[in-house]
């Protein structure tokens, strides 16, 4: 379970969230929606620990854990994943080693012995041929050359290794076509157990076409402004976010 | 008292031993090196090919030099099984600056030589070294004893590639100078493994001088890798002569040691000579590694490749200057100059000087250079999958080195290599235990 109190945090000097509040069960899909510059990019960097963001208030537990005390990688371990908004290229580090390095390293942090090469494969070939992902490019650097849908497969290829029991998916839909959006939310459907829970961050009702949450928020200005059930986002998408500043404005 | 002072008094009082210990060749050069040597001395850091590194400094202290050629009470095969797994090669052994091998086929010592085939010492030793007008060859012309002849003879081909495997070793501080002479003929082949070791930790001064001529349509693989330690300091100053067709690929890579510098002088004499220069630079601590390259296309038709990879970490320095130069009837040049560097703490340095001097009008030259540091954005996306900071790092560092690995020909070094440089990323390579491309 993740539990965010009183979050403030600052990027650059600059105050971007003011005091967020949010507590996320186990099991649950929540979806955060907002305008540009809302802060929602923040807020899941923090979770993950980004060095460029700062905290300067508040606290965020997870399964009863400091989060805020704990390194990026750490926060990884604990079950933690980030599917990129942009996910970053590495020319020269292939897929093979990268997953390799962090398969073994989570093992490592979980007193597990290190994946033998054969198993190791083989898990590769199991995850690729769950998720549908070209062996082509796995057997490229990573990321480098991928189009936009690629990537955001190779975001899922990759939770699917790691099998996260929490997972933020930053704007996963932009860029996407249809097809590829659907792909890429099947795949997560699919790996989803009854205890993985889910931060969806996105600007469209149409990504929780597939990815139905169970609460829909809204930050607006570094805060969560309303809270409420799938229907939200639907009237989001309708009306946008003009009536709920409204309603903050009054 | 200067620097070179105590050179010069070396060679006045002890030039009979010298002779007396070496062989008529040797001994023929040795006074017009002198000559040049007293005349210019050390270069100081005012002349332009030697702004990076302090000769002076790093002759000053007092070596011992086994000019009396005492035996050496080592046997290299006892030490070393020397092996590239997967790949077998014919093995020669210098030991400090004397061969200790047996003849093979297309390898013997100069004293060997002398007896052999002196014609081919004769029409060879210095040619290019005494042209060059360095300091540091004269030296090393000066002072050389003995050293290796490789000599592939008229459209042979070696076939297997000959590794030579230098030892330093001693128990005092130690001058060691080092000679090499290839002679490939024309249509000739072969491959050199070259790596140096240091088997004791006491401080090493190396100078070398490798003489290489490429006949027409010869073809030369030739890798040198330095693995010493940080007392070791190397000067070497390699010359290549490539006439119409020669393929040359030379490749150095320098592992692990105290402080470098490498001069490669290439010369395309004759039309459609290919040269590809390629250097990886790994250094950390306090090393410092200095490469000097000049690429003279004398000529039309030719092809030069360069390519200079660095990797640096907490102060280390490191130094890379290569001039290409396109003489006026050098039409149709084709040439690529690459140096690209990493700086991987905030006290790494490096210099980088990429040079074109084009003369000729209707040519093909491109040269760049890059300095950087490792990408936060990178780490940042490898820790989020659990990767740990010390690991991401290596990562991002040994795949940066990875691209020049990757041009080695030889797929078993090129395999050997990349396992060694990432030993030397996680810092279990950090001093000399033996040959690198045994065990």
């Amino acid at each position: 379970m993740l539990e965010i109190k009183n979050l403030h945090a600052t990027v650059a000097g600059k105050e971007i969230l003011k005091g967020v509040n949010l507590t996320i069960r186990d099991g649950e899909i929540h979806a955060l929606m907002g305008t540009n510059g809302a802060g929602k990019s923040t807020l899941s960097n923090v979770i993950v620990g980004h060095p460029a963001y700062e905290v300067t208030e508040g606290s965020i537990t997870f399964n009863g854990q400091d989060l805020l005390a704990m390194k990026t990688e750490e926060r990884a371990h604990a079950g933690i994943f980030m599917s990129f908004q942009q996910p970053i290229e590495i020319p020269g580090v292939s897929m093979t080693n990268f997953m390799r390095a962090a398969v073994n390293a989570r093992y490592q942090a979980l007193g597990r012995e290190p994946l033998k090469s054969t198993d190791f494969l083989k898990l590769m070939r199991e995850k690729r041929a769950l998720v549908g992902i070209d062996n082509k490019l796995v057997n490229r650097s990573v990321n480098e050359g991928f189009s936009g849908g690629e990537k955001k497969r190779n975001e899922i290829f990759q939770m699917a290794m790691l099998e996260p029991t929490f997972c933020i998916l930053d704007e996963t839909d932009s860029g996407l076509d249809v097809d590829a959006l659907r792909i890429v939310a099947e795949g997560f459907n699919k790996l989803r157990t009854a205890e993985t829970s889910a931060l969806v961050i996105t600007h469209y009702q149409r990504l929780l076409d597939y990815i139905r949450p169970d609460v829909v928020h809204v930050l607006l200005g570094g805060r969560i402004v309303k809270t409420e059930g799938p229907e939200l986002a639907q009237k989001i998408e309708e009306q946008g976010f003009d009536w709920i500043k409204e309603e903050q404005d009054a | 008292m200067r620097s070179e002072q105590q050179y010069i008094d070396l060679y006045e009082t002890q030039r009979d031993l010298i002779c007396r210990h070496s062989v008529p060749v040797l001994n023929d050069a040795r006074a017009a090196a002198f000559a040049a040597f007293s005349r210019q001395g050390f270069p100081t850091q005012k002349v332009e090919r030697y702004k990076y590194t302090d000769v002076a400094a790093a002759f000053a202290p007092d070596y011992g030099v086994n000019l009396a050629r005492v035996n050496i009470p080592v046997n290299p095969r006892e030490i070393f099984t020397c092996d590239v797994p997967n790949l077998s090669t014919q093995t020669a052994y210098i030991v400090n600056d004397s061969p200790a091998f047996e003849p093979t086929p297309f390898a013997c010592s100069f004293a060997q030589a002398a007896k052999d085939c002196p014609h081919i010492l004769e029409q060879y030793y210095n040619r290019l070294a005494a042209t060059s007008d360095d300091a540091i060859a004269a030296l090393n012309t000066m002072l050389a004893q003995d050293g290796l002849l490789v000599y592939v003879p008229r459209q042979q081909r070696m076939e297997r590639p000959l590794q030579i495997v230098n030892i330093l070793r001693s128990g005092v501080p130690t001058m060691v100078n080092r000679r090499v002479l290839i002679v490939l003929e024309e249509g000739a082949d072969a491959t050199l493994l070259c790596c140096d070791h240091a088997m004791d930790n006491v401080d090493f001064l190396t100078t070398q001088v490798v003489e290489i001529f490429c006949g027409a349509n010869a073809r030369l693989d030739m890798y040198e890798l330095e693995e010493t330690h940080t007392l070791c300091r190397r000067f070497s100053n390699v010359y290549i002569h490539a006439d119409r067709n020669a393929n040359v690929s030379h490749n150095s890579i320098t592992l692990y040691n105290g402080q470098t510098r490498n001069t490669t002088d290439v010369h395309l004499q004759g039309e459609y000579a290919e040269v590809t220069l390629n250097g990886c630079v790994v250094a950390d601590k306090n090393q410092r590694v200095d490469n000097n390259t000049l690429i003279d296309h004398a000529v039309g038709h030719c092809t030069s490749h360069e390519l200079y990879k660095y990797v640096v970490d907490d102060t280390a320095v490191g130094a890379f200057a290569g001039k290409i130069l396109v003489r006026p009837d050098a039409q149709k040049t084709a040439s690529t100059e690459t140096n690209a560097n990493l700086c991987a703490s905030p006290d790494a340095r490096v210099y980088t000087q990429p040079m074109l001097e084009i003369y000729a009008d209707d040519v093909k030259c491109s040269h760049g250079s890059t300095v950087g540091v490792l990408d936060e954005a990178s780490l940042f996306y490898m820790r989020q999958r659990g990767i740990d900071e010390a690991e991401a790092r290596m990562l991002l560092k040994f795949a940066f080195i990875g691209q020049v690995i990757d041009e080695i020909r030889l797929q078993p070094l090129r395999d050997r290599l990349h396992h060694l440089v990432e030993k030397r990323f996680r810092g279990e390579l950090n001093k000399c235990t033996g040959c690198a491309l045994c065990k």
